[in-house]
This record gives structure tokens, sequence and C-alpha cells, in this order.
């Protein structure tokens, strides 16, 4: 029989694990909501954005801006947005199994992949694959500022703009709801535009000083506000995996407490009903 | 006809400002730019300054660091930067970007990231104890 002293330590060792996941899962609780906030906040600037570019492409038909217009696809850039930290279920590695798969179906058409790592986990985990990296950030934390992205972005679409890539894709956890995150896969680039509201005929802005540079800026723009969208819907995603994830832990801490508990009393009982065993024996022979 | 003006000024990060107004003033790259109800529809960018917005009750400023523009009859939508954004800003975080992308390919092993294996392992070897020990007591 174990001593009862070992079990008692296992069980405040275990005790005081389960506080710190179930401290995790609150904190996580509480930054999910947070990043679903700026999650909505983010909204109404890339819709404005994406209803002024559509009415700039029905207004000006026949101008074509390079991140509008498809062409034949030579190289591929990906953009893959991952967490910071780890402990946050099995997030990552589905988003990284999204993305293998992603890299796999152009690298079957002999198109070379090129990477743009945002989070440190997808940084860790891409290097070893061996593709280009043309540009990483990490360390953003649970805010992501636009400023911070905007050097990676740019050199994507630099990169874009020099024909060095013909497509840009965007790989992120999509915040489905709180149980549910799934990896997303959305083509930045060329830019798909749907018109917003019907206009009336023959009708257009003035433009100061010309469609092409306001185009331009807003088109940066707007690739910028979705990679920053990807960045924040991430966090909520990662908060809620991690929420999860801790629940469970505290969870099975309680079920292995309690299993240690059961096995603590059996051992306690068995070392009194034996000691009674020798007190009497002891007795009996005196 | 309606004497007032939707505005809204919306950021990357979050709304602004959403109101009627009766006069907006915006530095437009190309000069400053006062529009009036009923302005003709109207694309610019901005570059980094005030906005005033002239309500019934005041007057309104509101800081932006650039952005863009768009004019539609009786509404004005300001797509506001959070950052201060100019060439050479640009480019410099561009820079650092790739930087660190080349830091990644040159494959140094931050400590970091040796610090987390190790722990990861230890962690593996305690529960490993831990599951043995169970065992034991079980069986």
């Amino acid at each position: 029989m174990p001593g009862t002293k070992e079990i008692r330590t296992k069980i405040a060792s275990v005790k005081s694990t389960q506080k710190i996941t179930k401290a995790m899962q609150m904190v996580a609780t509480s930054k999910m909501r947070r990043a679903q906030d700026r999650m909505k906040l983010a909204r109404p600037y890339a819709d404005k954005i994406r209803s002024v570019i559509g009415n700039l492409s029905l207004a000006n038909p026949d101008y074509r801006h390079p991140f509008m217009a498809s062409r034949e696809v030579r190289n591929v850039g990906v953009i893959v947005i991952s967490t910071d930290r780890g402990l946050a279920g099995g997030l990552n590695a589905n988003l990284f199994k999204q993305a293998l798969l992603l890299f796999k179906e152009w690298q079957g058409q002999n198109v070379p992949v090129h990477l743009c790592l945002i989070g440190s986990k997808g940084t860790a985990f891409f290097r070893r694959l061996g593709l280009p990296i043309l540009a990483s950030v990490s360390g953003m934390g649970d805010k992501p500022h636009v400023a911070d992205l905007i050097g990676t972005v740019k050199v994507m679409l630099d990169a874009y703009r020099e024909g060095r890539i013909d497509r840009l894709y965007l790989v992120h956890a999509q915040f489905v709801n709180t149980m549910t995150q799934k990896p997303n896969v959305e083509q930045l680039l060329p830019v798909v535009a749907q018109p917003a509201a019907q206009l009336p005929d023959h009708w257009d802005y003035l433009y100061e000083p010309s469609a092409a540079d306001i185009l331009d800026g807003l088109l940066m723009r707007y690739v910028e506000s979705q990679v920053y969208r990807g960045a924040v819907e991430n966090v909520a995603s990662e908060m809620a995996a991690r929420m999860v994830a801790m629940k469970a832990a505290t969870d099975n801490a309680g079920k292995l407490i309690g299993d240690l508990q059961l096995v603590y009393n059996k051992a306690r009982q068995a070392a009194i009903t034996k000691e009674l065993a020798e007190i009497v024996g002891g007795a009996a022979a005196v | 006809m309606s004497k007032t003006l939707q505005v809204d000024i919306v950021s990357a990060e979050g709304e602004i400002y959403s109101g009627p107004a009766e006069m907006v003033f915006v530095p437009a790259r190309e000069g400053e730019l006062g529009i009036a109800p009923r302005h003709a529809p109207l694309l610019t960018l901005l570059k980094a300054g005030e906005v005033r917005v002239k309500t019934a009750d005041g007057e309104q400023s509101i800081y932006v660091g650039g952005g863009a523009l768009e004019i539609q009859p009786n509404r004005v939508t300001i797509m506001a930067d959070t950052a201060i954004r100019a060439k050479d800003l640009d480019e410099a975080a561009a820079l650092a970007a790739k930087q660190r992308a080349e830091e990644l390919l040159a494959g140094k092993i931050d400590k970091l990231e040796q610090a987390e294996a190790l722990a990861e392992l230890a962690r593996s070897i305690a529960q490993l104890k831990l599951l043995e020990k169970l065992r034991k007591i079980r069986g």
C-alpha cells in the first residue's frame, strides 16, 4: 500500500493545476468576448470599402486595376494567421492541415507557394517545410492593430504588383461560435468585387486626383482590413478554443482528484484496520 | 430636400463617428474640402488632419490619420486610417517584416523555442511518472 502522504501531496498538486486551468478558462472567456466585439467593430469599415470598390468598378467598367484582374497563375502567395501561444486545443493543428492541403493543391499543378506568416505557432511550424517565406510578424498579442500588419501585407502586395505572385490567399481560423472554429481559406487577390447596390444609369463619381490612384489606395486598404479582420477573428477563435480546452482540463482534473481521493480513503481505512488488528492481536497475546 | 447629410467616420478598428451634420470639412489630399448637403458624388483620398463636423449644436473636430472619402448626395463616408502612414514608414515596416522572414529562413532556433521544447519534455516525463504511479496504486 502506498503511503497516504504521497497521495495527499498528489491531490494537492492536481488541485493547484486545476486552479490554473480554471483561471485560464475564465481569462479566455473574457478575452473572447472582447475579441468578438472587435470583430464586430471591424465590419462596417470593410463593408463600406467593399461597396465603394463595387461602385467604382461598376462606374468604370473599362479600367481594370491589377489587383482586380485575374491572370495566369504561376506563383501563389499564402498568408497564414496562427496564434502566438499554445494550449488552444486543436485550433492550430486543424488550421495547418487546411493550409497544407491548399499548398499541395497548387504544388500539384507545379505552382510554387510563397508564405507570409502571422503568429509564432505558424512560424515555428511552416519554417520546417522549407518553402520561401516572404514576410512574417508575430507577438501581436490579444489586440492586433492594423499598424502591426501594414508592413507584412505590403510585402505581399508588392510581390503581387511585381508579378512575383499571381494570387494571394488568406488562411485563418474562422469564429463560427464558441464551440466551433473552423479553418478558412479565402482569396484576397485578385479582389472579387461585388457591386453593392443598384446604381442609376450614367452615374459616376468625381475623382480627385484620379480614379486609378483612388482605387489603388482603396484596394490596398481593403486587403489590409481583410487581413486585420482575419487576425481579430483568429484571436477570438484562439480564446474560444482555449476556453473549451481549459474547461475540459479542469473537468479532467476534477475527475482525477475524485479518483485519487477514493484511493486515499481506501489506503487510510486499510491503515486503520491494520493498526486495529495489530492492537487486538497484541492484546490477545498478553 | 433635407438640409443635413449623414456623416459616417469608420476605421478598420471601429466606428469613430456617425450622425447628421449641416456641413463637413475634410483635409483632402488636394486641399481642404467643405461638403454641404447635396454635394456631387465624389471620391478622394485624405491626408492626416482634422475633420470638422458642423452640426446644429456646434462643431466637432475629429483627427484622422488619412484615409479615403466617399460623397453621395446626402451621405459622407470617411474611411479613416488608424495608423499614420507615409511611404517611407510603410516601406520601413515592410522591410522589417521581410527581415524577420529572412532570419527565420536562416534557421536560428531562438532560445525561447528551445526552452519551450525542454519544458514540454519535462511535462511529458512528469505525466508518464504519474501514470506509472497510478497504475501501481490501482493494480
